[in-house]
């Protein structure tokens, strides 16, 4: 699991769960991968983020180092705060761990990096 | 658009995952029919729920290397197979083993694709979550699709397209209505007579 992908995911469909946002993040492995780096896109996706959310998630994996507490204008021309952010959104990746509802408390496993957000029946709305 | 690279899957995982086939193909296809289209809106995120094997999201991060993709499935061994499809066609995917697109946050996907389980069974062969659920459709082939209808409005962009495959066992019609009641608008972009299966894809968008 990507933070780009952590930024998107709520555990609100469960039973008395209001917004379920953000889901704390518990790793026990996390690797990096090289992606190829696309600005454009960063440009359009930052935009759409919850950057403190990803500020925040950057952090409690230990890859938040020199990474921007909010979003500059213009961030588009400043190349070195762009690499930052495709690194945090892209190349880091949650490979073992658990996410955590910050309501309810119920955790969902995260497995050779597949998040598990199955819920039962009887827990959801 | 090209077929992804799919040598690297043992044969015997399509044991528990659904192996691609013309339905899969059919949409990869009907998404080349639309490339033109899908170019221009240039969009920023793609999800494929029920993703099984990953070739079709596989397909579409290809053409699209501007686009960051997701894809969900309730099969957990689908999703493990979909992450190493992508990998090794070197396109940026994160699977995520969900329920439809329950987890997701609202208003994110650009586009999002679903070959659904389409077979008429009975209901209660439907809502596994082993090979099962890649074909078990329950009541109308439909029992699984209806339930993501409702969600496309919260999840899709405003902008956003939807691009489902069907069957005509599905009524295609009704279909369209129930997307017409959500305030859509539909084509059917592509059909195929496949032995005795009559499939196609519909678009929807606002
Ligand atoms: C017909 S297969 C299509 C697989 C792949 N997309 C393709 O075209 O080859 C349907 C897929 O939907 C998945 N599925 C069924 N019900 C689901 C649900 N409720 N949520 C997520 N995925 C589901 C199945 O596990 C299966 O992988």
């Amino acid at each position: 699991m990507k933070l780009i992908t952590h930024n998107m995911l709520t555990s609100k469909c469960i039973k008395g769960v209001l917004t379920g946002y953000p889901l704390a993040i518990n790793a026990t492995d996390v690797k990096v991968t090289e992606v190829d780096y696309n600005p454009d896109f960063l440009s359009r996706v930052i935009p759409k983020l919850d950057w403190e959310v990803l500020w925040t998630a950057a952090n409690s994996i230990g890859h938040g180092e020199g990474l921007p507490k909010a979003v500059e204008p213009k961030f588009e021309e400043n190349e070195e705060f762009l690499k930052k952010a495709h690194k945090v959104l892209l190349e880091v990746e949650v490979e073992e761990g658990y996410l955590t509802c910050p309501e309810s408390g119920r955790q969902f496993p995260i497995s050779k990096g597949i998040p598990n957000m199955l819920l039962t029946e009887a827990e959801v709305q | 658009m090209e077929t992804p690279y799919q040598n690297h899957i043992d044969k015997e995982d399509f044991d528990h995952v659904y192996e691609p086939a013309e339905d899969s193909f059919l949409l990869i296809d009907a998404l080349e029919k639309d490339l033109q289209y899908l170019k221009a809106r240039n969009p920023t995120f793609c999800l494929e729920v029920g993703s099984g094997s990953g070739v079709v999201i596989t397909a579409f991060g290809m053409a699209f290397p501007g686009t960051f993709c997701m894809s969900t499935d309730i099969n957990y061994k689908a999703c493990v197979m979909s992450q190493s499809t992508a990998n090794h066609n070197k396109v940026s995917l994160d699977a995520v083993n969900m329920n439809l697109i329950d987890s997701f946050t609202d208003n994110i996907f650009d586009v999002i694709l679903f070959n659904p389980p389409y077979v008429v069974t009975e209901s209660e062969e439907c809502g596994g979550k082993d090979i099962t659920a890649s074909w078990a459709g329950g009541v109308k082939g439909r029992e699984v699709t209806d339930k993501l209808l409702d969600m496309i409005p919260k999840k899709l962009t405003h902008n956003g397209t939807f691009y489902l495959l069907l069957i005509e066992e599905n009524i295609p019609d009704e279909v369209a209505a129930i997307m017409s009641a959500l305030g859509f608008k539909f084509e059917t972009i592509i059909k195929r007579k496949v032995r005795n299966e009559q499939q196609l894809v519909m678009k929807f968008y606002r």
